[in-house]
């Protein structure tokens, strides 16, 4: 690592952290890499996830632009084709609607219809429970889901927000990388030495458990993981299974857990009605029928706009109660 | 920067840039220096575009032609000029009606062709239609996309990875009137200017995007007033004056590498032939398609060969029967090429995985 991390406290990374380490290590590792969007430069990105990177590898790398996410996606998808690996920022990831004919138009589709490569990375900060409102809290993964030649990465942890990180900088197509502005300072953890490649595709059992399983992402997977543990208490044993990866998603794992738990419990934060998790049921109905003991359930949030008071927001989202109730109702099952 | 000028809108005393068409500067001209070879390639690439055309129309007759046909009848020269005014390096990005440039930049006629016809042998194989194709660290060509606007900011990005590499190529595209009313022409646009990228952007004046007119696509005059706006270089260029154009886009990537900046040059042009085949232009004035049919650029530049002894007349009917020979024959590879076989469509969406699920594969007929 050419650079330090600014405001690393001694041992423990945050995940706002883990993603700052990850571009300045990228950045230094390959020349190609460059950072592009808005405020990231001067400023450090609204959130400070680009800050120090100024400074270690110059403006003609981390480049400020106008407030035009259509001009500097754009932008991005014509420097990648040229060989270059950009990653976007989006200031909050609700700004990543304006760009969205020139990603799922243009970046999705070019190396399929032309094989000229698009290697990319748009990532920024996206969900709620920040009191953010309708238009700094939403879960986007479901516009993009339905996008052939796109890739979504969502990680939980430290350790996965600086691997998936890597992994989509270092992959040759257009990888959307969805960090959740929640955890960016909430959680932390020592990382281990050297590079942090996570690939993308793959899921990973975060709990054990035998009674039912829960599929779940991003901030979801803390709230899954109280529920367990709150579960356990009443002698319900839940599995948790973070999938990180959502496009592709790791179908075999989830497959492999129901087989085990025969009961499944779909989480996300993002609206339920067309969620990802509908396509997460799907495949499970289709490949696992015969294996259920139980009706596959979806905790999600409202199918409403995201609302911005506080007893309204935490009212529209899932919680670590309904998804404990939720859990408790289909183990009864 | 400021350079004396009189916009075409003319509206009072302005500091931009904008040039109109016809108040160049004396002195010499870029194609001054072109000898009589390169003034006939520029006259070859034309009747190639114009030729390939027409046979691909008799193709969409014959229904050997899938889906629509695009031409670009009466906007041979300012897409042939613009495209041949650039260096080998440089990036281009046609659209539509820009067929004239991939030739010149070295597709084949038959690759266009076996694109028309959906055939495994096209660049895309089948994958995509009509001009939709590119080899971006080949030839230099950069792939459009049916929305239009899109390619100004990808262009801006070409532009710009190529001066963070430190290489001296600039980004070349166009852009109908229409387009230019689109979000993503004025924010490519701003990108470049603020960041005074290395890009050229031929505005296509030509009256008609698909059955609206230009004056329902803006409240200007010149498109010249929009690179006021952006605080950019524009000029207005007669687009059926082969020479100008070149002389034009010269200059403008001569701007380019100096690092002043990107250019919106305004080519004024006419769209004699619908937005495609099927278009039977109803919505078009009595009479001004013909009156364009005189300002043809191919009648124009033959007009200039022969009086400034470039060549004589028989020259170029020789060199027409070469090209139409020529055609002809890229016609028929194209024709004797087969489909493409279906399992390709499972193909490259990704570099990895290289081949999506066929989960159609339990259902088909054959399974």
């Amino acid at each position: 690592m050419s650079a330090p991390t600014p405001g690393a406290s001694a041992g423990a990374t945050t995940y706002l952290e883990a993603i700052r380490e990850a571009l300045h290590e990228e950045m230094a590792r390959d020349p190609d890499v460059f950072v592009i969007g808005e405020d990231v430069a001067a400023y450090g990105g609204a959130f400070g996830a680009t800050e120090g990177l100024k400074d270690a590898f110059g403006e003609d790398r981390v480049l400020d632009t106008p407030i035009s996410e259509i001009g500097f996606t754009g932008a991005a998808v014509g420097a990648a084709m040229m060989g270059l690996r950009p990653v976007v920022e989006y200031q909050f990831l609700d700004f990543i609607a304006c760009a969205f004919d020139m990603i799922v138009n243009y970046a999705a589709t070019t190396r399929y219809r032309t094989g000229n490569a698009v290697p990319m990375v748009m990532r920024g900060p996206m969900g709620g429970g920040v009191r953010g409102g309708p238009f700094h809290s939403q879960n986007l993964e479901a516009f993009f889901f339905n996008t052939p030649g796109l890739k979504i990465v969502a990680p939980a942890t430290a350790h996965d927000a600086k691997g998936l990180l890597k992994a989509a900088i270092r992959d040759d197509d257009p990888v959307i990388y969805l960090e959740h502005k929640y955890l960016y300072r909430r959680i932390k953890e020592t990382l281990p030495e050297g590079d942090i490649v996570i690939p993308i595709g793959t899921g990973i059992v975060r709990r054990e458990g035998r009674d039912l399983s829960i599929l779940t992402f991003g901030s979801m997977v803390h709230r899954s993981l109280e529920a367990a543990a709150a579960l356990e208490e009443e002698g319900i044993s839940v599995e948790v299974v973070d999938l990180r990866s959502l496009l592709p998603f790791d179908e075999e794992l989830i497959l492999e857990s129901i087989r085990r738990t025969a009961k499944a419990l779909i989480v996300h934060e993002a609206t339920l009605t067309g969620g990802v998790g509908a396509e997460f049921a799907a495949r499970i109905g289709e490949k696992a029928f015969e294996y259920l003991d139980g009706p596959v359930l979806r905790v999600a949030s409202l199918d409403t706009p995201v609302p911005y008071s506080p007893p309204l927001e935490d009212f529209f989202m899932p919680s670590t109660a309904t998804i404990t109730n939720a859990a408790r109702k289909l183990a009864a099952y | 920067m400021a350079r004396a000028s009189t916009s075409r809108s003319g509206k009072g005393t302005r500091k931009g840039k904008t040039r109109a068409g016809g108040n160049r500067s004396p002195g010499p001209r870029p194609s001054d220096a072109l000898g009589p070879g390169q003034k006939l390639e520029l006259y070859r690439w034309m009747l190639a575009t114009r030729r390939l055309e027409e046979r691909l129309t008799n193709l969409y007759r014959q229904n050997q032609v899938v889906g629509g046909l695009y031409r670009s009848l009466g906007q041979e020269g300012e897409t042939v000029a613009s495209a041949y005014a650039l260096e080998p390096g440089d990036l281009i990005g046609p659209l539509i009606r820009n067929l004239g440039a991939l030739l010149v930049r070295g597709y084949p006629p038959r690759d266009i062709a076996m694109q028309y016809m959906a055939r495994a042998g096209g660049p895309t194989g089948g994958k995509d239609l009509n001009v939709h194709f590119g080899d971006v660290r080949g030839r230099g060509v950069v792939p459009p996309v049916s929305m239009l606007g899109d390619l100004i900011p990808v262009m801006a990005g070409v532009a710009l990875a190529a001066r963070m590499r430190g290489e001296e190529r600039i980004a070349l595209t166009y852009i109908g009137d229409g387009g230019t009313s689109t979000g993503a022409f004025y924010e490519g646009m701003n990108l470049a200017a603020v960041w005074k990228l290395p890009l050229v952007v031929i505005a296509e004046a030509n009256r008609w995007a698909y059955s609206t007119p230009t004056d329902r696509q803006m409240a200007v005059d010149s498109m010249t007033a929009k690179a006021d706006g952006l605080g950019i270089f524009g000029e207005s260029v007669d687009g059926n004056d082969v020479l100008a154009v070149y002389d034009a886009v010269r200059e403008a990537r001569a701007r380019a590498v100096a690092g002043e900046g990107p250019t919106l040059l305004e080519a004024r042009t006419y769209r004699r032939k619908g937005h495609a085949e099927h278009d039977m232009q109803k919505y078009v004035p009595e009479g001004e398609i013909a009156r364009w049919e005189k300002d043809d650029p191919i009648d124009r530049y033959e007009a200039v060969l022969v009086e400034t002894g470039v060549a004589r007349r028989g020259d170029l009917d020789g060199i027409d029967a070469e090209v139409r020979a020529q055609i002809d024959a890229e016609i028929e590879i194209a024709q004797a090429s087969g489909m493409p076989d279906p399992r390709v469509a499972l193909e490259a969406v990704y570099a990895d995985p290289p081949r999506a699920a066929d989960h159609l594969a339990p259902y088909r007929e054959d399974a």
